[in-house]
This record gives structure tokens, sequence and C-alpha cells, in this order.
């Protein structure tokens, strides 16, 4: 290579690494900034500041929902498996809300308990599969369909 | 080897190797296309908790790869056309950096119908979400610095400094599901893991990457081709062929 194509190169390459640790250190101060949601872990340690608007994410506890007869409230335990916060919500709940599923919940720490939700949202995770297998793999249909 | 590369960017060179390779680019592309979206949208299995709206994927993962891929492709052509100099990685660039926005863009509202019913919000702020609102505007800024100049020479130059640095924001879309919380699933499709789907929702999936890595490559091709005729129309062999195709049509 020519020296002068050589030097155009190695500026390229120096440019593309200071720009790559620019941005590195600036997603690394904002690290904490950029995770989407608190997990209960967080919230109950008292990490997550109350009476603001907060994010948390975590599982809905199997069998904690509880809906009011009368209106549309609802409560149920958002949990990761280390701690749990429980979450009062006032309204529709999305399609993929049920129980064992993760959901991420905006609203205020009324202490490191609990926690008033303005929205839920469902998160999925990365896996798919046909309604017959999800059947089969909860032991409703025979194992031998399962092929 | 140099001079098979010089070669191999030489405008009147590649005009010809490229009018044989892409009538296979652009009819494996149509086939596959055609099949990957017939198999996905009609054929392929429901999801167990989304239904169909699940079927969205056959559209968002092959755009959203081929924004990263574009992407990566631009910023190579500009490392390649800053160094040496070879006008073709220009022409390239410039006309992969439309197709490019317009897969981020077809990512971003793919995701944001699919997020409506699922997620149940159109728009959430996460890591992911924003990084790839960030590549489109990178895109719309390489677009618009490359015609900010008066001479293309300066813009050609500026506009592959831009999409070079650009390439920054590449890994952090890629791990911004791992690095941090987002509501974002982690990747469906990787190359270095078994999918988290059975087979006969995965194939078509592979279908319709492979569909639009076909047509990118097609549709690359073709408009280079017709950049060289644009910015070459002053030298002898366009003229001649000019001429040539004129008498024989």
């Amino acid at each position: 290579m020519n020296p002068k194509r050589k030097q155009r190169l190695m500026v390229l390459l120096g440019l593309a690494t200071l720009a790559a640790i620019a941005v590195g250190l600036v997603l690394y101060s904002l690290s904490s900034n950029i995770n989407l949601f608190f997990s209960p872990e967080q919230i109950v340690k008292g990490e997550a500041p109350l009476e603001q608007q907060i994010r948390a994410g975590g599982m809905v506890k199997e069998g904690s929902v509880q809906r009011d007869k009368e209106s549309l409230d609802v409560s149920f335990v958002v949990t990761d498996y280390a701690s749990d916060v429980e979450v009062r919500y006032s309204g529709i709940l999305p399609d993929l809300f049920r129980e064992g599923q993760g959901v991420v919940v905006v609203g205020k720490l009324e202490n490191n308990k609990i926690l008033r939700a303005g929205q839920v949202l469902a998160k999925h995770d990365e896996n798919y599969m046909p309604p017959e297998v999800a059947e089969a793999m909860q032991g409703k249909m025979p194992t031998e369909t399962l092929e | 080897m140099w001079a098979f590369i010089h070669k191999l960017g030489s405008p009147k060179w590649f005009y010809t190797i490229s009018s044989r390779l892409q009538p296979w680019f652009w009819g494996l592309a149509i086939l596959l296309l055609l099949v990957g979206s017939v198999w996905g949208l009609a054929f392929a299995p429901s999801d167990y908790q989304q239904g169909n709206s699940f079927r969205i994927i056959y559209v968002h993962v092959p755009a959203a790869i081929l924004a990263q891929s574009c992407f990566v492709a631009m910023a190579v052509s500009g490392v390649i056309f800053l160094v040496w100099k070879i006008k073709i990685a220009d022409m390239a660039a410039t006309v992969i950096a439309p197709f490019g926005a317009a897969m981020t863009f077809v990512a971003l509202f793919s995701g944001a119908v699919w997020g409506m019913p699922t997620w149940g919000t159109w728009w959430v702020w996460d890591a992911r979400l924003t990084s790839m609102l960030i590549q489109l505007f990178l895109y719309l800024g390489v677009i618009a610095l490359r015609g900010a100049f008066a001479s293309r020479d300066s813009g050609a130059r500026a506009a592959s400094v831009l999409a070079l640095v650009g390439v920054v924001n590449i890994p952090i879309i890629k791990y911004s599901v791992n690095w941090w919380n987002t509501l974002h699933q982690p990747a469906t499709f990787t190359l270095t893991e078994r999918p988290a789907m059975p087979m006969d929702m995965w194939l078509p999936l592979l279908i319709m990457v492979l569909g639009f890595y076909c047509f990118f490559i097609a549709l690359t091709l073709t408009r280079t081709r017709n950049e060289i005729l644009r910015r070459e129309s002053a030298k002898r062999w366009v003229r001649e062929l000019v001429a040539d195709t004129g008498r024989r049509g």
C-alpha cells in the first residue's frame, strides 16, 4: 500500500476508534439511565425514587392477579424471583398480559413495596410457538402427537 | 492482487460484469420473496400467544437485519472511497443510503404496528427502539450531507466520514437488548444459536431474510449501473454504448 493511502487509512481508523471511545464513555456514564425499567429487587432495596414517574419490569407472579368485580381496578405482584412489588392499576390490560408473563409497568412508587401504575405494557420474549405445541408442552395433549 | 482490485473498481468493467449478474439476483429475489411471504403469511402456524400478529416478523426482522447490513456496506464503501479513491465505491454508497433508510423505516413502522397489540404501546424509549431511530437519522444525515455540497467529491467525502462514524451505532443496536433492560425482546434469529421457534416458523423467515438480501444486491447492482451511466455520461465508452443501443433499439 502506498504511504499516502496508508496514512489516510490510519486517519480513518483513528477517527472511528475515537468515535467509538467517545460513544462508549457516554453510554457508560448513562448506563443506569438507559435501562428501561427498575427490577423489583432494585425497588425493594430503595434504588428507585419515590413519588416520581418510573418504570418497573418483571414477571407477573402466578396467582397474584386480583380483579375488582365492579371496576377496572386490578392488582398484581411483579417479581424477578428475588423480590416482589405489588402493582395497582386501573384500566385495560394488553392482550398478552397474563400470569407468568413479563410486563413493564409505568407509574409512581407509593413506598418501596407498592407501585401505582398509569400504564401496563406486556413484554414479549423471543420464543414463538404454534398453539398446538404450547398445549402439548402443558400436557393437555398426549405426548405422542408432539412430533 | 492490487491490479485485480483496481480492475474491479473500473466503472466499465463493473458495468459489464453486473449486467451478467443482475438478472440472477433479481430472479432469485422475486422467487425467494414470493415463496417466503406466501409461506410465512399464509401457511406458517400462528403463535400461541400473539395469534396472527406475530406474522409481522416476516417483514420486520429481515428489514431490520438489512437496515444494519446496508449501513455497514455503506461505511465500508465509504472507507474504500476515502482511502483508495475508487469511484465505484462512492457510487455504491450513494445508492445504498436511501435503501437502508427505507429498510430502517420499515423496521420501525412494522415494529410499532406489532407493538400496539402486543405490548400495548406504539413506541417506548427503550434502548433498541431509540438506537434504531438514531440509525434512521444517521441515514438521513448521510443523504443530506452528500447533497449539501456544491462539489460532488466534497459531499462524497463528508458522507463517507459520517457513515464511518455512524457505524459505532451498529453494535449498540445489536447488543442493546443484552446490555440494558429493554421492552424489546432479545434476538429471535442469530447465527450462533438455535432459533427459539419451530422449523415451520423460522424456515420461511430464513427465506425472507435471504430474499431481502438478494433484493438488496439486485437493486444495488441496477442502481449503481444507472449511477455509472449518469456520472460517466461524458466518457467515450458510455457514449458508444448508448449509440450502440440506440442503433439496435
